[in-house]
């Protein structure tokens, strides 16, 4: 059974990690998430970067956050990858399966996965 | 919308746009009839955009002229035989005690029924979203409640800890899916 108390224990393990990621988070990822957005899947896609972004021990470079509207519809779910010093990067047509590919190749190996983003899809 | 927990999602953005520190989401399930509940005490609005944000295209949004969000959960809710209503408070006219509350029914015995879905996923996507602002989440069924209150979390945690880290977000999704298996 779940309990307030296994909460705190997180808490406690968390306070010690707090320390480690004051080095801040260098890359943002960002999925649209209004209404475009979640009709067209975006929930999953949000849930699977989440969970990579974890489990490749990415937590403390990566940031995933959820924005409304980026204005193309047609090519939901979308998400946008924006590391300082660098063109952002913007992910169309997106599934959990795809995510995945681009936490591992991109957000973990620093290569664009090319044939996901805006310039090589058709709406 | 193949789910109505990302009808629930969507409409729940809005309260939080709106400014709301604490979000209400309401499910109570009485025989063959499902009532959704999404109450906040965000801005409000006046009598004349309640009436406008149900119909659809009607958007605050500056990027695109388009907004379905309410009109596509009326849409889905009359279309089983239910309803949808929509009050508001707008902060000007009631700046002690402003907000929106939007209810939705459906008979899920209806051929045009659209499934509940996963509405723990879209529980822990909003708390992830945004973790600074309080959510209620309760599922009233004969057999028993499912219940969430970002407020009791946010106690235990304190400042330090954020509602919306990995770790809490995953305590937050076994804690709901164990009453649900529980009272479910």
């Amino acid at each position: 059974m779940k309990s307030l108390a296994e909460l705190q224990a997180i808490k406690d393990k968390m306070k010690n990690k707090v320390v480690i990621r004051e080095g801040g988070e260098e890359v943002r990822v960002v999925v649209g998430m209004a209404t475009c957005g979640i009709a067209a899947g975006a929930r999953p896609v949000l849930s699977a970067l989440v969970e990579e972004v974890e489990a490749l021990g990415l937590s403390g470079k990566v940031s995933v956050s959820q924005t409304g509207c980026i204005g193309i519809c047609q090519y939901e779910p979308v998400v946008e990858v924006l590391e300082a010093g660098k063109d952002k990067v913007t992910y169309v047509k997106m599934t959990a399966e795809k995510a995945k590919r681009v936490a591992d190749e991109h957000l973990k190996g620093g290569k664009v996965v090319a044939e996901y983003t805006l310039a090589n899809v058709k709406a | 919308m193949k789910e109505l927990s990302l009808n629930i999602l969507d409409i729940t953005e809005n309260s939080v746009k709106a400014g709301a520190s604490l979000t209400e989401i309401l499910l109570c399930e009485e025989n063959d009839k499902l009532t959704i509940t999404i109450k906040d005490n965000g801005c409000g609005m006046d009598e004349e955009t309640v009436q406008a944000a149900q119909q659809p295209f009607y958007t605050t949004r500056t990027t695109r002229s388009v907004g379905m969000g309410i009109p596509l959960f009326k849409m889905q809710a009359e279309q089983t035989g239910g309803s949808l209503s929509l009050a508001s408070k707008s902060e000007k006219e009631f700046p002690d005690e402003h907000g929106t509350v939007i209810s939705a029914s459906f008979y899920k015995n209806h051929i045009d029924y659209t499934p509940l879905g996963d509405v723990v996923a879209s529980i822990t996507t909003l708390v992830q979203g945004h973790p600074d602002t309080d959510f209620v989440f309760s599922h009233k069924t004969e057999k028993g409640e499912v219940l969430l209150d970002t407020r009791q979390l946010r106690e235990v945690l304190g400042d330090d800890v954020s509602l919306g880290s990995f770790e809490v977000i995953k305590w937050i999704e076994e804690y709901l899916k164990e009453q649900y298996s529980e009272n479910h």
